[in-house]
């Protein structure tokens, strides 16, 4: 089994082939975009694939130290940052081909006009814990 | 008697309670959700009310929570004829049920990771959780992964003959797992294999258990106190297990003894000869380059040839080791890390520490990525002449 974190970007993804603005859906395309999300990591949770997923809301802020004794510097909100992320889902599965395909699942939810987005999901591979043997 | 022990002790009588609802007629997902129930109840009434005969008390406990959850979904008329029915508890497991019950948990038509889930639940006896924490999934996810697979195999009858090849891949696979949460899954591996190599007579189970133990020894000097990987060639062998090392290299003899050599008693014969050198200079590389030969043989697992251009790099000098690595895939995991050594080794610095960087862009895991930067970094220290090679 191998882990993959699945990231849904609001931005900074390739364009999808149905990609509409969310504030022209209706607000049945919105809630059939949900619930076609909910029962896809539904059906993960049945085969035992499911590890965990979150969404995020969208504005952030940068942080950092900024020396002893003195409060972290922020900078931001931004609005209009080139990549943004909206949630993320983690599986665990059996190989990288089924991880391809349950993304491609996820990225049929239905947009506008019920018709699926085709959205592009970002993939990457969780890092493990070292093999007891590698030679 | 710690806790721990205890724990470990009443886990081994996992497979045989299993067996002997099973061998009473109970279908397997029920007898083994029962036995679970059983061991959990243990687990929290015997530190202040220990039974005489645990394994007596532990069948009764499972067959009443059997005949519990049956009520629960037959009718009440069949319930009370299995009341009627109940029979004594008594010594009716012979190793053979447990041998069963590992070729049933590992059968082939389980992906491999069901078959680990499996194997820990119903013959390690681990609760779901516990499996769940050690493979960093939600409880309710490694429940569901149990409980397909124990649909898979509903109409699989336990007295058929199994695979023996599957059920040393699944133990294979819980003990490379290695070490997280807590439960030390490589220790419950060693377990699992002895038990079965008390089932049965096979070389290749002597030969997997051989495997385990000669890695497992090797186990205090593998890592930093923060957790950082100590190569081979660099760790305190004075800090090798050489109980463990001792039974190791018996069992691998036992095994080749039988003259029906196996990849896993290949494997242990490599750990064996590392385990033999007092230091990393005295390995007998060339009989490990011959080792390697036989396992290529015995399988088609590329990561052997890799492994094998590493010992001929060694036995032969690098450019040697090098020309083995050229005739492999690139793409094989781990490539560029062995590219890095062999350059390193053949003195071409600049290039080893290209290549230790690229490989620790690759690295599937912390560990790996931790040691590969910090061999890159060690290397560009000797490039800027901050020390000596």
């Amino acid at each position: 089994m191998a882990k993959y974190l699945l990231l849904k970007h609001y931005r900074g993804a390739p364009t999808a082939p149905n990609e509409a603005p969310m504030e022209t859906w209706t607000q049945d395309e919105f809630d059939a975009h949900i619930a076609y999300m909910d029962d896809w990591a539904d059906r993960l949770k049945k085969t035992g694939e499911y590890a965990g997923g979150l969404a995020l809301a969208p504005e952030g802020t940068f942080v950092r130290y900024d020396g002893e004794g003195r409060p972290p510097v922020t900078d931001g909100p931004f609005a209009e940052t080139k990549d943004l992320i909206a949630g993320w889902s983690i599986i665990d599965v059996d190989t990288y081909d089924r991880a391809l395909e349950l993304a491609a699942e996820l990225s049929a939810a239905p947009g506008k006009n019920g018709k699926p987005i085709h959205e592009w999901l970002e993939i990457r591979p969780l890092l493990t814990e070292p093999p007891t043997i590698t030679g | 008697m710690t806790q721990a022990t205890d724990e470990t002790r009443l886990r081994a009588l996992t497979p045989q309670v299993l067996a002997v609802l099973v061998s009473r007629g109970a279908d397997f997902a029920a007898a083994e959700d029962a036995t679970q129930d059983a061991l959990l109840q243990a687990l929290h009434t015997w530190p202040h009310d220990p039974p005489r005969d645990h394994k007596a008390w532990l069948i009764t406990v499972a067959w009443h929570k059997f005949l519990d959850a049956t009520r629960a979904d037959t009718a009440r008329r069949r319930r009370e004829d299995r009341h009627d029915e109940q029979p004594t508890p008594g010594p009716t497991t012979s190793t053979d049920d447990t041998l069963q019950l590992y070729f049933l948990c590992a059968h082939p038509t389980l992906t491999p990771a069901s078959a680990v889930a499996l194997t820990l639940r119903a013959v390690g006896g681990l609760t779901t959780r516990q499996i769940a924490q050690a493979y960093l999934v939600p409880e309710a996810t490694m429940a569901q992964r149990i409980s397909r697979a124990k649909r898979t195999i509903s109409d699989t009858r336990l007295d058929q003959p199994g695979d023996v090849a599957t059920v040393l891949r699944t133990l294979y696979l819980v003990f490379n797992e290695g070490y997280s949460g807590d439960i030390d899954l490589a220790a419950e591996a060693i377990r699992l294999t002895r038990q079965l190599d008390t089932a049965i007579d096979h070389p290749e189970v002597d030969g997997l258990l051989a495997l385990m133990l000669l890695h497992h020894a090797r186990r205090p000097a593998r890592t930093t106190p923060d957790g950082n990987l100590i190569p081979l060639a660099r760790q305190d062998r004075a800090r090798w297990d050489t109980t463990l090392i001792t039974e190791g290299i018996h069992t691998l003899q036992r095994a080749l003894a039988q003259d029906r050599l196996g990849e896993f008693q290949a494997q242990a014969a490599i750990a064996a000869l590392h385990a033999d050198a007092p230091t990393a200079a005295d390995t007998d590389w060339r009989q490990i380059v011959e080792w390697y030969d036989e396992l290529a043989g015995l399988t088609d697992n590329p990561v052997v040839r890799l492994n094998r251009a590493v010992a001929v790099g060694e036995a032969e000098g690098p450019r040697a080791g090098l020309a083995a690595l050229g005739e492999l895939d690139e793409t094989l995991p781990r490539y560029t890390a062995v590219a890095a050594y062999l350059h390193e080794r053949d003195g071409e610095v600049e290039t080893a520490a290209k290549l230790y960087m690229e490989a620790a862009e690759k690295a599937p895991n912390l560990a790996e990525r931790g040691h590969l930067t910090r061999e890159a970094a060690r290397l560009n220290g000797v490039l800027r002449g901050d020390v000596d090679a």
